[in-house]
This record gives C-alpha cells, structure tokens and sequence, in this order.
C-alpha cells in the first residue's frame, strides 16, 4: 500500500458525469478518480447514485454528459465487453453467474481467448494459481448453487482477475458474507492493491470505510460531497457528509419498570423446510414496554422462531402464549387478530403486494372490517384518508398513495410496512431484520419508531444480525445458537465480547439478568 | 421364429423412432438457449409436405429433404423473430405456428393425395456391420437419415458440453444477462439454436413422408412434434438420452402394428404412445426433481436488455 504523498499514478478519471433517469438525477456533475494502488470507497446511502456511477464506467448505463479517462486516454465504454477490454471488471451486489453451472464454466463463458474445443482444460489450472496467489479458495470443478455467498464472490472476482481487471469495482461486497469470509475478502483486496491494482469498493457502512478504505468519495443525493484520505477523517465526519446532518448513534433508553408478561415461549421445538430440528428446548419472556433482542449467526433457527409465533410454521411441541392465553399452532389470521404485528424478513415478497397500490398495502391486515369495508364493499373514502394520514405520519417518501408498492425505495417499503403493522397499536411485534439493507437515514427513522411502539407498551421481539443495532436499541439480549437460546443478558451490562462468543456456541451455563 | 420376430421389431422400431429422434435434438438446443418452441409440430409437417413436392417435382429426393430442412427452418426463423425479436409469448407463438403449418401444408398437399413418391431413400447397409449375427440387421441396415441422425447425438452432445459454444448456448438458456455481461451476443445464439431445431424438425418430418411412410397423408405427423415436446423433458435436455427416449416410443409404435393382428382393440392401441407419454414424463419429471436437473432457467422468458 503506498504511503501517503507518494500514491499512485491515476488510472481511472471520470469527469463531470450526468446521468438522468425518468424523475431524477442520479449522477449530477460527479468527477472521481481512482489511483493505482488504492482501495477507493465510494460512500453514500441507498440511492445516493453509487452504483449508477459505477455501471457507467463498466459500460452498463451511457453517461448522459461526462468524460471518462483511462490512463490519460480519453474512452468511450458501450458496453461490459469495452470496459473488460479496458481492464475494468465489476463485482455486481448481486452476483452475475449461471447457477447450474460448474465454477470452471462460469469463468470460461464469454472469453473469446479460451480454446474453442475443450476450453475448460487450461481454465481449471489458471483457477487454482490465482486461488492460490489471492487467498481465494474454490474448486472449478463445484456447481455455482452449491457454494456459499462468500464463494460465489471469490468466482466472480476471479472472473474479473481472469479477464485481466487492473481496476476492480465491488458494488456492497460484504452485504452477504459472513463476519469471517469479510475478513477473508479484506486480506485478497489488499493483496491485489499491494501488486497495483486499483479497487473500488461501494458500501454504506461506515465501519468497512474505516477498516480496509485507503481513500473515500462520498456521493450524496447523485453529488460528489468530497474525496478525502482515510488517515484524514473519522466516523462522524462522513456521517455528517453522507447524510448531510448529524445521526444518533446511541439511542440509549430509560430502563423499563417491571411490567405484565406479554409473550411466553415455553420448551418450543420445531422442524425447519429440510425437516430437520431447528429449533430445540427454547424459552424466554418478553414483556410490555421492552425490547427483546435475538442476536444469533444467520440459519441458528432465528427464521423458524419468527415464524411459529406469527403461526406460520407448526410447532412440534411446547407453548407460545400471548397474554396468558395459548396460540400454539393458531392460524396466522387469529395470531393476527389478538394483536400480534409482524415484520417479516423478506419485506418485498412477504411483507406487501408489489403490484397493488400503497393505499391498498396500508390495508391488507384491515380490509375485512369496518370502517375499511361495510360488508361486500370497500369503503374508499375511508381507505383513501387512511393512506394519506399514515403517509404523512409515517413520512413514506411515495409519487401518491395510488402508486403501486414496488416503485418505493427499500426504506420507504419498511415504513409502509411498520405503518401498517404498527398503526394499530399492536401489543406483540415481531421484527425481522427490519434495518436489513437500509441506508442511514431510515434506519434511524425505523428504529425510532420501534423505540416509540416499546414506550407506548408494545413487547417487542427484535431478531437482527447486526449486532450494534441489538446493542442500540434493545433492553435485554437473546443469543441463539443451533436452535437454542445460549444466553440471555441485559444490554447494559453487555459487551460485544461476550456476545459474540456466545453466537459461535460458547454457552452460558446460568443466564444472567433473567427478570 | 420367435428370435426372427425380435430381431424384426427391434429393426423397425429405430426408423419409427428417427423422426422423434431430429425434433428432439433440435427442440433440445432451441430449449438450451432459453426459447420454447411449442411449434415443432407444424415444423415437421411443413419439411414433410415440401419434401415430398419437391421430390415429386425434380425427381431428386436428396433434393426434397433439403428444401424440407429449409422450410422447418424457415419456420423456426418466423419463430425466433417472434418470441426473440419482438419478445412474443413463446407458447402463443409455437402454437400459432403449429396451426399455420397444419393447415398450410393441407393446402399445399391436396394434390400429392395417393401419389406414390418417385423415389424412395435407398437401405445402405454399412459393409461389414451388418453380417454381425443379430445387432447387424438391427442396427446397421438402414436408410442415411438413420445414419445421419444417429451421428447428430454425439456430435450435438458434444458441441453442447465440450466447446465453448456449448457454454455460450447453455448460459443463454440459464442467465442470459450474465451472457450479454460478458460479450455472448444473447439474440445471435437463441436465433441459431429456433434456427437449428426447426431445421431438425424439417429433416424429421421429410423423413416420414419421403422414407418412412411414405407418400403425403394430410396430418400425417398426428402429435409427434407434442410427443417431441414431452421427450425433451425426458431426455433431460441431453442428447444422448433423447436417442433412448426416441426408439423407446418407435418400438411402442411398432407394437402398436404387431398386435393389431392379436385382435387387440385399435382404438386401445392408438392411444399407446400417449399414455406412454405420459408414463415417461411421470418418470422423466421424479429423475429431473431428484437430480436436481430443472429445464433451463430463462425458459420462454424473452430476453431483453434493460436500463434501470
């Protein structure tokens, strides 16, 4: 890594880029540069324009006014094949390969300089030297769905290295990857910066700037704020220049006094969709007015918990009770209908009808009874009041309340969702990742209106891979590990330690500040 | 006797299963490449009727099965430009095209009605092989479409999975944005791979009317491009089992002539490739969900390439 003052020569100049879409500007006037050498982060919230920028150097978007500069050289890039032409080569947030395919064949598709009979013979040896050379370990011969998300990665990287990318763009790398292949990914990135190459890394976390950036742009609202040097700057500063104001970090809480028992799982087991136990022997309390955290690595039996208390999944044995009252096994319908909001993981395919209306999504747990329906009939006027007061209430930023649902951007669909689910004062919610890919800004605004749910009296069970939003905002702390709860300990005397080897299974023997 | 009946059936059930064979193998590489082309039936009775005219016309039957190969692939260019160019529902547009080439090729046919051909695909047994007691006069004395699209399974096996065409046609059927991310010229190989499998379905039909019946009966196809259809699946898009899949149903075809004599109800016996059909899609579909083997993902679905 070059020290600072004797960087790199400039390999990639993007200079004063428009790109218009339909209603916004999402690059406006951005130039940016990128060094030989360096790990460039490009920084900003969800559509501050990072990716747009990005697709345009890899020739998937034609910049609507701009030069682009490589090595000095003035370019025109059409299409992938002229950018991978130019040594520019991409890793999509969402991976680019044919699934039922052999890792081998994945790399070889579309590399006209591979044999044309038997092109996988020469490609396969390649693989394991740049596996060996990067630290990054596939075999060629293993079908793409067999992989994990980290190796699926490690492919397309090897893809672009293949195709000789001096300047590689990674669009959220670590969004899918588990805490290890995270650092795994940060040693290959320096490796491949130490030998010249220059990298780009898009994120909004500011954490990854902080821990592998050597150089950070950030973008904000399709603007380039600044280009500044890692070693010049701090957390809050790109805070401050990525959202334009300052953001809470810590939303400490007053303690909460004892209150009524709201949720009891007691001795819960269940099977997961391979029929397999997952989930073991698991009990725990929440009551009125707290936040319950589940923290756990992804696949410890969090998914089948959320979904045998919300009833959509049969318990094989033990009890759910809800204020005192038995829904084991009770339909989602009924489970609904005694106060129970859920907030599920995958937002767009089970928290809302995409192509149905917002109006109509605001209305989807509510439309059986009045005053939203009067017996065969929807009562429009009602519905449309309806729409408009939550989505001024809840600032769901949408064209009008008619638009279909799946023109919103990801936080303002989780604000219609917590809108709809919490609107009616719901005494249990359960949340799944509700933070999940959201930028800054509606993160703050979702956990705040959670934190308001929890001060009017709602029990709250909070399930989240994100530790520090578990640590921000939920009064006691859950630890789930192959289908049992480790550890239940109280946030304010917790430490991230401690937690963490609690989710790799180092268990607790006496749980410690049960109420 | 009994040995002289097997040897007997067995030889004829590879010439009744040889036009199953063609569309099969072209259905398979249309599919590959992510296009659905429920058009074969209308393909291979279009190469059926203008193999047999011409033929009848110029006296030359090498003649004949060429133009029928053009017409099947004629047709499956009409197709490409439908579901691929103008982005089309695949399923409307091979249906429509089955019905345009029934109908059609009735029309053109009328006049060919109980016209014997002027010359017949001559058997050539291949020297040597064919004294091989039992498998000779089973496998090798036979007509040169035979021999042709028995070479076609390697040879189409082994572009599909050995060279990087193959790749090219099979990432178009799977992911056809990763393609076109990395240069395969997305339209250019689905157009080829409609292009190819109605030529095939052409070759399969001008072998009915010009070898195996043959004369020109009207719908003298009756469903094969349907049973086409079904043996892909079962063939699991790969050639080599679409030869099993194809003289299995030549020899239901032939039992279906053999026991007509037993006394054996026709009507019954008509319905035997199809409930063999079905048979092997019930057995062909629990061997793909077990294998994990889907049809292609980008299956009918029209490929376009799209800003954000």
């Amino acid at each position: 890594m070059p020290e600072r003052g004797e960087r790199g020569e400039v390999v990639v100049s993007m200079r004063g880029i428009v790109k218009r879409f339909p209603g916004v500007v999402a690059n406006d006037q951005v130039d940016f540069e990128v060094r030989a050498g360096e790990i460039h982060a490009l920084l900003g919230e969800n559509g501050a324009g990072k990716t747009t920028l990005m697709n345009i150097l890899y020739g998937l978007y034609s910049p609507d006014e701009g030069e682009i500069y490589i090595r000095d050289k003035r370019v025109t890039i059409s299409s992938p094949r002229d950018a991978i032409e130019l040594g520019i080569g991409m890793v999509h947030q969402h991976f680019m390969l044919v699934y039922p395919h052999t890792v081998a064949e994945n790399i070889v598709l579309g590399l006209s300089s591979a044999d044309f009979f038997f092109p996988l013979r020469e490609v396969r040896g390649k693989i394991t030297e740049f596996s060996e050379r990067y630290g990054l370990k596939v075999d060629p011969e293993a079908k793409i769905w067999q992989l994990s998300a980290g190796e699926q990665q490690r492919v397309e990287i090897i893809k672009a290295l293949y195709r000789g990318a001096d300047v590689l763009i990674l669009d959220e790398p670590t969004s899918m990857l588990a805490p290890g292949e995270i650092e795994e990914l940060f040693t290959t990135l320096r490796r491949m910066a130490e030998e010249g190459r220059a990298i780009v890394f898009i994120t909004h976390k500011l954490d990854e700037v902080m821990a592998i950036s050597d150089c950070v742009t950030v973008l904000r609202r399709g603007k380039a704020v600044a280009t500044v040097e890692k070693s010049r700057t701090n957390k809050q500063h790109l805070t401050r220049m990525m959202v334009g104001r300052e953001v809470l970090f810590r939303l400490r809480r007053k303690p909460v006094e004892e209150g009524q028992i709201v949720l009891e799982v007691k001795g819960l087991h269940a099977l997961n969709d391979k029929g397999l136990p997952a989930l073991k022997d698991l009990s725990f309390i929440v009551r009125e007015g707290e936040i319950l955290g589940v923290a756990g690595v992804a696949g410890n039996g969090q998914r089948e918990l959320v979904e045998v208390i919300t009833g959509l999944r049969q318990a094989t044995e033990g009890q759910v009770v809800l204020l005192g009252e038995n829904i084991t096994n009770c339909s989602p319908g009924e489970i609904i209908g005694r106060g129970v909001a859920h907030i599920p993981e995958e937002r767009i395919r089970m928290g809302l009808v995409p192509g149905m209306s917002v109006a109509e999504n605001l209305i989807l747990k509510a439309y059986r009874r009045s005053p939203c329906s009067q017996r065969l009939f929807l009562n429009h006027t009602f519905i449309d009041q309806h729409a408009e007061r939550l989505i001024s209430e809840y600032e769901i930023a949408t064209p009008s309340k008619d638009a279909p649902a799946k023109l919103l951007s990801g936080g303002n669909i989780q604000k219609l969702i917590l809108a709809r689910e919490t609107s009616e004062e719901p005494v249990l919610i359960v949340a799944a990742h509700p933070t999940y890919g959201l930028d800054v800004g509606a993160t703050e605004r979702i956990r705040q209106l959670l934190l308001e749910q929890s001060k009017r009296g709602a029990a709250i069970l909070l399930v989240s891979e994100d530790l520090e939003e578990i640590m921000t905002i939920s009064d006691r702390i859950a630890v789930m590990f192959e289908g049992r709860v480790v550890g239940i300990v109280d946030t304010a005397g917790a430490e991230v330690e401690e937690i963490g080897s609690m989710m790799v299974g180092a268990g607790k023997e006496q749980e410690r500040g049960r109420s | 006797m009994i040995l002289e009946f097997i040897v007997a059936a067995l030889k004829a059930a590879i010439p009744a299963g040889t036009p199953l064979l063609f569309g099969t193998l072209g259905e398979i590489y249309a599919e590959r490449s992510g296009v659905l082309n429920l058009g074969v039936e209308g393909m291979m009775i279009m190469g059926a009727v203008t193999g047999f005219g011409v033929t009848l016309a110029t006296g030359n039957v090498w003649l004949g099965i060429t133009f029928a190969a053009m017409a099947g692939g004629l047709l499956g260019l009409v197709h490409a430009f439908l579901s691929i160019t103008l982005r089309a529902n695949q399923v409307v547009s091979g249906l429509a095209l089955t019905m345009f080439g029934l109908g059609m090729s009735g029309m053109l046919g009328k006049r060919y009605i109980g016209t014997p051909p002027p010359c017949r695909l001559r058997v050539a047994p291949i020297p040597l092989l064919r004294d091989i007691p039992f498998l000779g006069p089973i496998l090798f004395q036979h007509d040169p479409l035979v021999y042709l699209s028995v070479l076609l399974v390697p040879l189409l096996w082994f572009v599909l999975f050995k060279t990087r065409a193959g790749i090219s046609i099979r990432s178009v059927g799977e992911a056809p944005a990763t393609a076109d991310a990395l240069g395969v010229n997305v339209f250019l190989v689905r157009y080829l791979c409609v292009f190819l499998g109605g030529v095939l379905a052409g070759l399969g039909g001008a072998y009915l009317s010009l070898v195996y019946v043959p004369a020109w009966i009207e719908g003298m196809t009756a469903g094969a491009g349907w049973i086409v259809i079904a043996l892909t699946i079962f063939a699991m898009w790969s050639p080599g089992r679409a030869l099993i899949g194809a003289y299995l149903f030549g020899a239901v075809k032939v039992l279906q002539y053999r026991l007509q004599p037993l006394g054996v109800s026709p009507n019954l016996l008509n319905m035997l490739p199809f409930i063999f059909t079905i048979i092997v899609l019930l057995a062909g579909t629990g061997e793909v969900i077990r294998k994990r083997i889907g049809a292609p993902s980008a299956l009918s679905i029209p490929y376009a390439r799209e800003e954000k």
